[in-house]
């Protein structure tokens, strides 16, 4: 079913808007800005009522499918649940109508929230310097590798190489070429981890650094990382740890006793912030002694119990976007840090851990044959299975599976990565969901494939329920339509 | 059992016997022991949520908010009123808590929210195609740098220093990682000064940057300014795209600009959004996510993610740009907040932020004569940036926060102060920032000539 667009509803002279009273002159616009630099005619903005205006979005919204609602294991991604405190907390006028620019002396809430929080990420993560600042965990990327690559100029080094697993986040790579460094692929091993003879092959004095997610995207701990840390330490590269799993190892180890140097956070994972849809994120770095004189300005300061932004730092890297970073997500962050405390914390990644296991035996029991494993090992927080089999001997490819699990009303995985595996889904399943969550997941799994051993027809054309069904993403991309045309007119 | 999990004892041990092993412990076997944690996290103790409800609470009231005094801070963020429907789509489960539309058909509420996004910002900035959101202004203004740096191969920036410090700053920050040159033309009369501005243009230039109206609040020739060859980058105030000239009109390439105006909270600076619109030429080396209109099996008009193919997690190392998670919910409050103004409205709202300026300037005399339209500067002469900032602090005492110190960023406009209105402010608030200042002024003995109230 087609649903208007917002350009697409209301009537020449309707608004919600109501402007208040100017109370000052009412000078003509003419006598307010010169001609040359004003606007001709006024922007084809919609013309609704209130009502209106909320019956679309409130339709609108009805057609997402959320986590408040379903299941929603997307590997990589840690849908655990966002408790509604944190919006309340983080909508209270002292924090949500707090100016950026607001004297520190009359900020001191916010910046003890942010000490706090810093502090609290340097215990989880073992390094004991932190930035709030970025945005999203590809921004605290191209955080870590411009600090490497002030770390190494100061050393009067100039290396170009960053090395990066075949199994990493795209954002990897592509932060890399963005910091101006060549990327370096290290092959991954028949145990699924890094392979250290790709490595030391490839470590020598132009690599200025190594980027790892431990456990990595295929939900395997690295066994090999003391190793894999002397090796791109021995070479003299810095060691980069992407904080996408951090909920994994919580309360278990931690990036800075691994011998990481760098490590970003992912706020909207690990630490619950809502995903909005795609956003907002954020993604602090920590860092060890040596990266420490890098870091981007401002830096908050504690002295005699006084909290302040520090912009006076010479060695710094800069800074990377406005202001001191996403506060909101901060509240929030530090919100459930609170609820949770240490052993909260731990319990977090334990039972992330234990639920993934759990659901990767059961899919075993129900669909080892059609879905095996990538890497036959107990995993971390995630697991990736191959569905090459199933799309030989039922016909369906991963995405067909996927878009029948919309049918049965979940979220599918995360599908088509990691790329080193064929037909590749990677589930994510988290820490706040239930047994009987897991089991009736694996139950529909079953019943897919039993559904398409019948009739493969079904999952192929799927989904039936949906909103929509199955979209045309091809022929989106040929011809993109990005805009809507509007009427022309005067 | 911990906060927000549901394992039982009796759950943990019939699923450890399904995964084979004897205990919890046994699922990190393949973490050395030496790197193992050998006692807790070191943190308090987790909370009940009424006692976090409470320590937040007390945390936010050691700040002082734009509800505790009347402030007139902007440079850059503004305490715009949203209204109350956005924060009820805002905090909608349906919007609030999915992620990347990834599975377009169960995600056709968000993926047609960022395609009327993206109509919207383009209609407003009068450029053809619009991504479906970044960060913020400050790093929206460095990706479309590194836009234009894929685009020419070139590796020089020129940008004005009427841009805002902290997107100057920004840019420096990333070019160095790609080793671009950044060059800042200065001011005259508050405005680039257009002379040095066409000198510092060359045949190495990538791309220059102006922002509309400046950092300083005053109003920039910006068609004559972008009638230069490398890319041209402007970053906007949305809020004026009522009654100025778009950007799309004056010959810019590339459009940016801060959206917490636009229904986003000031949150003390972020989570906001940065807009970024480009002249089609440029589609294909965008940054960020695109929602396109297609059709589903049924011939149904439908959306999804498009020309993904520019995207990080298809290109990878060649991708154009690294962002993933951008602010999907922060555009929304946007889209909603433009078609809460309608095509009458925001050419109201600027017009009235416009008419207040005037009228506040005809009771502090402005630091440049340029038209004003929601920001200006005032000078205290002969005082330097101390001096500035102890006036703000006296009038903070009367209630009132007059504005941002320009000697902060700006050691040429040390005796300035950036005064910015919103709709929020009054006629009243506006004669209550003279008397402040006037008062706080005649305090220190400081000179009175600029404040003739």
């Amino acid at each position: 079913m087609t649903v208007k667009t917002i350009f697409e509803r209301g009537a020449e002279g309707r608004r919600a808007f109501v402007a208040p009273p100017a109370e000052v002159p009412e000078t003509p616009i003419e006598e307010l800005i010169p001609a040359s630099a004003r606007r001709p005619t006024a922007p084809r903005l919609p013309e609704v009522s209130e009502p209106e205006l909320v019956r679309h979005y409130v339709n609108l919204s009805k057609r997402n499918f959320d986590l408040d609602s379903g299941f929603y294991p997307l590997g990589s991604c840690t849908m655990k649940h966002n408790p509604r405190l944190h919006e309340r907390v983080a909508a209270l006028p002292g924090h949500a109508r707090l100016h950026p620019f607001q004297r520190p002396a009359a900020a001191q809430g916010a910046l003890e929230l942010m000490w706090d929080l810093e502090r609290s990420l340097a215990e989880i993560s073992g390094l004991p310097f932190v930035s709030l600042q970025p945005s999203a965990g590809s921004h605290g990327e191209l955080a870590g590798v411009l600090l490497t690559r002030a770390y190494h100029e100061a050393r009067g080094l100039r290396r170009h190489k960053v090395l990066t697993p075949d199994t990493a986040h795209g954002t990897n790579p592509a932060t890399v070429t963005m910091a101006g460094f060549e990327v370096v692929k290290v092959g991954t091993s028949a145990d699924g981890g890094v392979d250290l003879d790709d490595l030391r092959a490839k470590a020598d004095d132009d690599v200025a650094c190594l980027m790892l997610t431990n456990p990595n995207t295929l939900g395997l701990f690295d066994p090999n990382i003391e190793e894999i840390a002397a090796i791109v330490h021995g070479a003299g590269a810095t060691l980069y740890y992407d904080g996408a799993n951090l909920n994994a190892v919580m309360g278990v180890t931690r990036p800075g006793d691994m011998g990481f140097d760098i490590v970003h956070f992912n706020l909207h994972k690990t630490f619950t912030q809502p995903h909005g849809g795609g956003g907002p994120g954020s993604g602090p770095i920590a860092v060890s002694e040596r990266i420490e004189p890098y870091l981007m300005t401002p830096r908050v300061t504690k002295v005699d119990g006084r909290f302040d932004l520090d912009y006076d730092r010479p060695r710094s890297i800069g800074r990377l976007r406005g202001y001191q970073g996403n506060y909101g997500t901060f509240v929030r962050a530090y919100a459930y840090i609170c609820s949770l405390g240490g052993d909260g914390l731990a319990e977090a990644s334990a039972t992330a851990v234990l639920n993934a296991n759990y659901l990767k035996a059961r899919l075993a029991e129900v669909a080892d044959e059609h879905l095996p494993a990538a890497y036959e090992r107990i995993c971390g927080h995630e697991f990736c299975l191959s569905g090459a089999p199933m799309k030989r001997a039922l016909g369906i490819a991963t995405l067909d599976l996927a878009k029948r699990l919309l049918d049965h009303g979940y979220h599918p995985p995360t599908v088509y990565f990691p790329l080193l595996v064929e037909e590749a889904l990677l589930f994510e399943p988290t820490e706040t969901e239930t047994k009987e969550t897991l089991d009736a997941f694996a139950t529909a799994i079953a019943a897919i494939l039993a559904e398409a051993e019948e009739d493969p027809e079904i999952a192929r054309t799927a989904p039936h329920t949906t909103p929509v069904r199955r979209l045309d993403e091809a022929g989106a991309a040929r011809r993109p339509v990005i805009r809507q045309q509007l009427n022309q007119e005067e | 059992m911990s906060r927000y999990t549901a394992v039982t004892d009796a759950d943990r041990e019939a699923m450890l016997a399904t995964i084979g092993v004897d205990s919890a412990a046994d699922l990190f076997d393949a973490v050395p022991t030496g790197l193992r944690m050998d006692r807790p996290i070191a943190l308090l103790d987790g909370q009940a949520e009424q006692a976090v409800y409470a320590h937040l609470r007390e945390l936010a009231a050691r700040n002082v908010s734009t509800e505790d005094e009347v402030s007139f801070l902007g440079a850059g963020m503004y305490d715009s009123y949203s209204p109350a429907l956005i924060e009820m789509l805002m905090e909608r489960s349906e919007f609030l808590t999915p992620y990347t539309p990834y599975q377009p058909e169960v995600s056709q509420g968000g993926l047609q929210v960022m395609f009327e996004y993206q109509t919207a910002i383009s209609e407003l900035t009068a450029l053809p195609v619009s991504n479906a959101s970044v960060y913020e202004m400050p790093s929206a203004l460095a990706a479309a740098g590194y836009l234009a740096k894929l685009a020419n191969k070139r590796s020089r920036f020129v940008v004005s220093r009427g841009v805002h410090p902290h997107a100057r700053e920004t840019l420096r920050t990333v070019a160095r990682g790609y080793g671009a040159e950044v060059v800042e033309v200065g001011l005259v009369d508050g405005v680039t000064d257009r002379d040095a501005w066409f000198a510092a243009i060359d045949g190495d230039t990538a791309a220059v940057f102006l922002q509309q109206p400046n950092f300083l609040g005053q109003i920039e020739d910006i068609a004559d300014l972008a009638e230069v060859e490398p890319v041209s980058v402007c970053a906007c105030d949305p809020q004026t795209l009522g009654i100025l000239r778009p950007p799309g009109e004056c010959g810019i390439e590339i459009a940016v600009g801060e959206g917490q105006t636009l229904g986003n909270r000031l949150d003390f600076g972020g989570p906001s959004f940065g807009f970024f619109a480009a002249a089609e030429e440029h589609l294909r080396r965008m940054p960020g996510r695109i929602a396109g209109e297609t059709v589903d099996a049924d011939g149904a008009r439908g959306f999804v993610l498009t020309l993904q193919t520019r995207e990080q997690h298809i290109r990878r190392e060649r991708a154009t740009s690294n962002i993933c998670t951008s602010q999907a919910l922060n555009a929304l409050a946007g889209v909603v907040y433009l078609a809460w103004l309608g095509r009458r409205g925001i050419v109201e709202l600027g017009e009235l932020l416009a008419r207040r300026a005037l009228s506040a300037v005809d009771g502090i005399e402005p630091l440049f004569d340029g038209p004003v339209l929601r920001e200006f500067a005032i000078r205290f002469p002969g005082a330097d940036r101390a001096r500035v900032e102890a006036i703000v602090v006296a009038c903070r005492a009367t209630g009132v926060n007059p504005g941002y110190p320009l000697g902060r960023d700006y050691p040429e406009y040390e005796d300035a102060l950036l005064v910015a209105l919103t709709e929020q402010r009054t006629r009243a608030d506006i004669d209550r920032l003279v008397e402040s200042l006037t008062v706080a002024c005649s305090a220190m003995g400081e000179k009175r000539r600029e404040v003739a109230a």
